[in-house]
């Protein structure tokens, strides 16, 4: 049989099963096979919050979405071109997301009576026409599974349990993935039970070898390797990337690095990583609460470390009153926030930027925090070194605010070249002869005070949450000292901004009136939008903020310039209301608060409804521009 | 009362040049608790007897909590931080296992650590770090003026609790014990010698130890630890605890010691006997180094719940255990040692791992 090979410039691909279908682990190997072949790609995980929620049920189904492409893109896709789904519920649950003419392929074994009323199907959606707007694909992958493992002797169960690697073997003919990177991971995954390994390596084979023979499938398709800077590239998370720009913060401040934890989804995997690392001199301590975790920080950065805590919305609420002791006392920290669904304990596995007022205002007092927000995954490396350059450079607590989509999507990532990674200075104090140490005297340029570590001769002071006095840093009621020193942690923070690069707007045309402006990870689909919005031939401009608080100094002037701004935001107008608060421009949010990323689409024709009335014309995005085409 | 030589709690901690005296542990901060408190004492027996750990000043860091007793480090000239609420221990156990070459103390009272603070005393117990914790126990709220705390006595009347309190107080020797304390101890603010001796104990402890001190508060809770301070009384409230020693207490006896002393009961705790009936062979002998803490927690249970007219006195238990900081210390000097190379090296093997791409 002739089979056909078409190209493609990209596809989003979504794996969708079970919680313990392996979904996850199957879309990370494509992810893997994909980064290995050469084309961009971005990855969206979507799991329940519990470990096995009940099998077969649609609570329980785990997915994995991979968008990848042969030129630069920027999010996981607003609807998969493939779904896999292993079961009715998987079908179920995704199917809303899928355009007309998409493709699915499904798990016929498990569509049984049993599951298909479990799914809250009443019948089998595979033998009416339900889906007769779709290309659909019955396969049986488990009863081919069990049959091509047979020679391995496993139990039936253990032997089904393959089933994802025969998908992730199909989808990766289908695409004509690299297969090598994956039976080496099975190898060394499974290196210790060789029934298992030799099993999985089996099924991932069987389900190639399936899609070349089958008439099922008579097309497979290419799409090229996408044209990307030079430099050497390797996927990676949000989380990862993150715990390495705090490695990283540590080795270019020379201190050790100190983290203290309390586990919580999404931000536990940089606990993991950075207790892998003590060679790095990093002390990780899993504390006994959230409180205990910033709080053994704290102590640290005292003593002389990098004291780093990492937490999810729900632990911030707990640091407060910690958070607000470290501006008292001006110590280096770095408060880490992987934003998930709020309030209270929200939606744990889902993303959302709702914590931005918190880490502006949810302290007692006027306790100003710097705060810096990464804009994909692999930019977590960039800011994290960023928080702590501010941290130690201005003896400051930090908030990074990432998300659940940074931290556990992904993309290829440029690897840094160490040697052009900035120095950060810590600047102990040291003792001055015939010279009383001064715990609260001042940098002139960064308003900084004095870090004197324990240890060091001369400098015994004592630091604390009481209002110190200006200089001598005993205790001090005074009113006029208080109105000082209050104003003076704020003059800190605001003088970061004199540290910060200029904003840059993308204005290509330099005549757009609409202005989009971000912050954190809907980088990607605010890009994505925006450049429907231009291909279609009309102009907007772009600006994205890694720094939240203080504002980089010509935002005010940027947001003038222009008719109309956009902030687009999963939240209900957080960045909105600062910038309406300190700006007094009328922006217009653009909000979302779904659990999952803004849609690119969708947001591109938000932002083309603004141009239409900014500039009184009719915005149609659906056609393609004269001068676009040419 | 004997300790150990050199002190193993100090162990990493630099020693000074030259002897240290009071005066130079002493801040120029005007202290400020109330005329009477039991705070000055301990105040005055901390700056005694820290220069005769032989280690110096500057190494040595004071970690408070919020509450009377937690005002300490703004006296002391060593380095010091007055944290928030309950949280010292969490601090410490940051100051503790980054640096082994600091002494670090933790000074709380009954609120900060048992209340609000409880689970990081806990905490800091069952890991062991290497800090001593004083505990101010004045069974009352002083800085917020006069509330009951959780180691008040059932029905006190206070400010918020106009008929009575009604909550069982905690025992804090029993908790700590039960925490798995491996140094716990308790003394009095008025008994200099004695507090002297435990805090030095403390101190050459290495790892976390606990030190109850009965501190009177003249002002919200006067007299309560009179029986136990009063000449007339003291011998038969005070149950006075010697490593190797049988327990004996009261009006002394022929010998010179007590006429009353401790036996084991038959439900597996301990009681007090007259020492002429059971005779002195029969008198338990008390064993600070016993692995098992069963013993040292049936003694604290003799102390009294509601007013105090009998309480153990001493150390109830020290026993060696590794520490966490030291453990810690030690996991990272292990990986250290097996990683060749600069740290700069060794970032850029790092983050160049795992399965990469070259796009040229």
């Amino acid at each position: 049989m002739e089979k056909q090979v078409r190209q493609l410039d990209r596809v989003i691909i979504r794996f969708a099963g079970d919680s313990g279908d392996g979904m996850q682990l199957t879309g990370d190997r494509f992810t893997q096979e994909s980064a290995a072949f050469g084309n961009d790609l971005v990855t969206l995980p979507n799991f329940p919050a519990e470990i096995r929620a009940p099998q077969g049920t649609l609570p329980g189904v785990s997915s994995f979405q991979v968008h990848f492409a042969d030129h630069d893109i920027l999010t996981p896709g607003d609807a998969p071109d493939v779904l896999v789904a292993m079961n009715p519920a998987a079908l179920r649950a995704n199917l809303g997301d899928l355009p007309k003419g998409a493709t699915i392929i499904v798990d016929t074994h498990d569509f049984t009576a049993r599951n298909l009323t479990k799914a809250g199907y009443t019948e089998n959606p595979l033998e009416n026409d339900d889906l007769a707007e779709y290309a659909l694909h019955p396969v049986d992958l488990t009863g081919m599974t069990v049959e091509a493992v047979k020679a391995f002797g496993l139990s039936r169960k253990d032997a089904a349990r393959a089933k994802n690697m025969f998908a992730l073997g199909l989808l990766s003919w289908m695409y004509g993935r690299p297969t090598d990177t994956t039976i080496r991971f099975l190898e060394k995954r499974f290196a210790k039970v060789p029934d298992i390994r030799d099993a999985n390596v089996t099924a991932f084979t069987a389900g190639w070898n399936f899609g070349e023979t089958t008439e099922a499938f008579v097309v497979s398709y290419e799409v090229k390797p996408a044209p990307m800077p030079p430099g050497t590239y390797r996927n990676i998370t949000g989380n990862l990337a993150l715990a390495y720009g705090l490695i990283a913060g540590g080795v270019q401040s020379g201190l050790p690095v100190f983290l203290g934890s309390y586990p919580i989804t999404p931000a536990s995997d940089i606990l993991h990583e950075l207790s892998k690392h003590k060679a790095f001199g990093i002390t990780t301590f899993q504390a006994e609460d959230e409180i205990a975790g910033i709080g053994s920080a704290i102590g640290a950065s005292f003593s002389g470390s990098l004291g780093v805590t990492t937490t999810s919305g729900p632990g911030i609420s707990l640091k407060s009153e910690a958070i607000g002791l470290a501006v008292m006392t001006e110590l280096p920290l770095i408060v880490v926030n992987v934003q998930r669904g709020g309030p209270s304990t929200g939606l744990p596995t889902k993303t959302e930027q709702s914590d931005l007022l918190q880490a502006m205002f949810g302290r007692n007092g006027e306790a100003p925090v710097p705060i810096v927000a990464p804009q994909s995954p692999g930019d977590c490396f960039d800011a994290a070194l960023e928080a702590a350059r501010i941290a130690v450079t201005y003896r400051t607590p930090v908030m990074l605010l990432s998300d659940g989509y940074l931290a556990n999507g992904s993309e290829p990532w440029r690897i840094p070249d160490v040697d052009a990674l900035p120095a950060i200075e810590p600047g102990f104090a040291t003792p001055v002869e015939g010279e009383a140490f001064q715990p609260y005297r001042r940098d002139e340029a960064t308003l900084a005070r004095p870090w004197a570590i324990p240890g060091t001769p001369g400098l015994e002071h004592r630091i604390g949450g009481l209002e110190k006095g200006d200089g001598h840093g005993n205790i001090s009621y005074d009113p006029a000292n208080h109105d000082f020193m209050v104003r003076t942690r704020q003059a800190k923070v605001d003088r970061i901004a004199d540290s910060l690069p200029p904003l840059e707007v993308d204005d290509p045309s330099g005549s757009a009136k609409v202005l989009v402006l971000g912050w954190g990870s809907t980088y990607g689909p605010i890009g994505a939008g925006v450049r429907r919005v231009r291909r279609a031939g009309y102009h907007v401009a772009q600006a994205h903020l890694r720094h939240l608080n203080p504002f980089p100094k010509e935002l005010g002037e940027a947001l003038k310039r222009y008719d109309r701004v956009l902030v687009p935001e999963m939240n209900l107008g957080q960045l909105s209301m600062l910038l309406r608060a300190k700006y007094l421009v009328d922006v217009v949010g653009y909000n979302h608060v779904r659990g999952l990323p803004l849609k690119a689409a969708e947001l591109a024709d938000a932002i083309g409804e603004l141009v239409s009335a900014a500039e009184g014309v009719d915005v149609d995005l659906s056609s393609p521009a004269q001068e676009a085409l040419q | 009362m004997t300790i150990e030589l050199p002190f193993p709690g100090l162990r990493g901690v630099p020693t000074a040049d030259e002897p240290q005296t009071a005066k130079e542990f002493t801040s120029d901060q005007e202290v400020r608790w109330c005329p009477g408190c039991g705070d000055y004492a301990v105040l005055k027996a901390v700056q005694g007897f820290l220069p005769q750990l032989g280690i110096r000043r500057e190494n040595v860091v004071f970690v408070s909590g919020i509450g009377c007793s937690s005002r300490f480090p703004y006296y002391l000239d060593t380095y010091g931080m007055h944290s928030i609420h309950g949280r010292a221990p969490s601090i410490a156990t940051g100051l503790a296992t980054s640096r082994e070459d600091l002494s670090v103390f933790v000074v709380t009272g009954d609120g900060d650590a048992l209340s609000i603070g409880g689970n990081h005393l806990i905490h800091a117990l069952r890991r062991n770090v290497n800090m001593t914790i004083l505990l101010f126990n004045n069974r009352i709220y002083g800085l917020t003026k006069g509330q009951y705390s959780p180691t008040s006595e059932t029905g006190k009347v206070t400010k918020s609790t106009p008929m009575g309190s009604l909550d069982h107080p905690f025992n804090p020797v029993s908790l700590a014990l039960g925490a798995e304390g491996s140094f716990v101890a308790r003394t009095i603010d008025s008994d200099r010698k004695h507090l002297t001796a435990v805090l030095s104990a403390a101190a050459a402890h290495r790892g976390t130890s606990f030190v109850e001190i009965y501190q009177n508060c003249p002002i919200f809770n006067d007299g309560a630890f009179d029986a136990i301070k009063n000449p007339d009384t003291k011998a038969d409230a005070i149950i006075p605890l010697e490593h190797g020693q049988p327990v004996r207490f009261g009006a002394p006896d022929e010998d010179g010691l007590g006429t009353k002393g401790l036996v084991r009961g038959d439900n597996g705790g301990v009681r007090v006997v007259e020492v002429a009936e059971v005779g002195v062979e029969a008198l338990l002998v008390h064993d600070a180094h016993d692995e098992d803490p069963s013993t040292a927690f049936a003694i604290s249970r003799l102390t009294d719940a509601g007013y105090l007219n009998q309480s153990p006195i001493g150390i109830f238990r020290e026993v060696e255990r590794p520490t966490y900081d030291d453990q810690a210390r030690a996991q990272i000097a292990s990986a250290a040692s097996a990683a060749p190379g600069t740290a700069q090296d060794r970032l850029a093997g790092l983050i160049g791992g795992g399965d990469t791409w070259t796009v040229v």
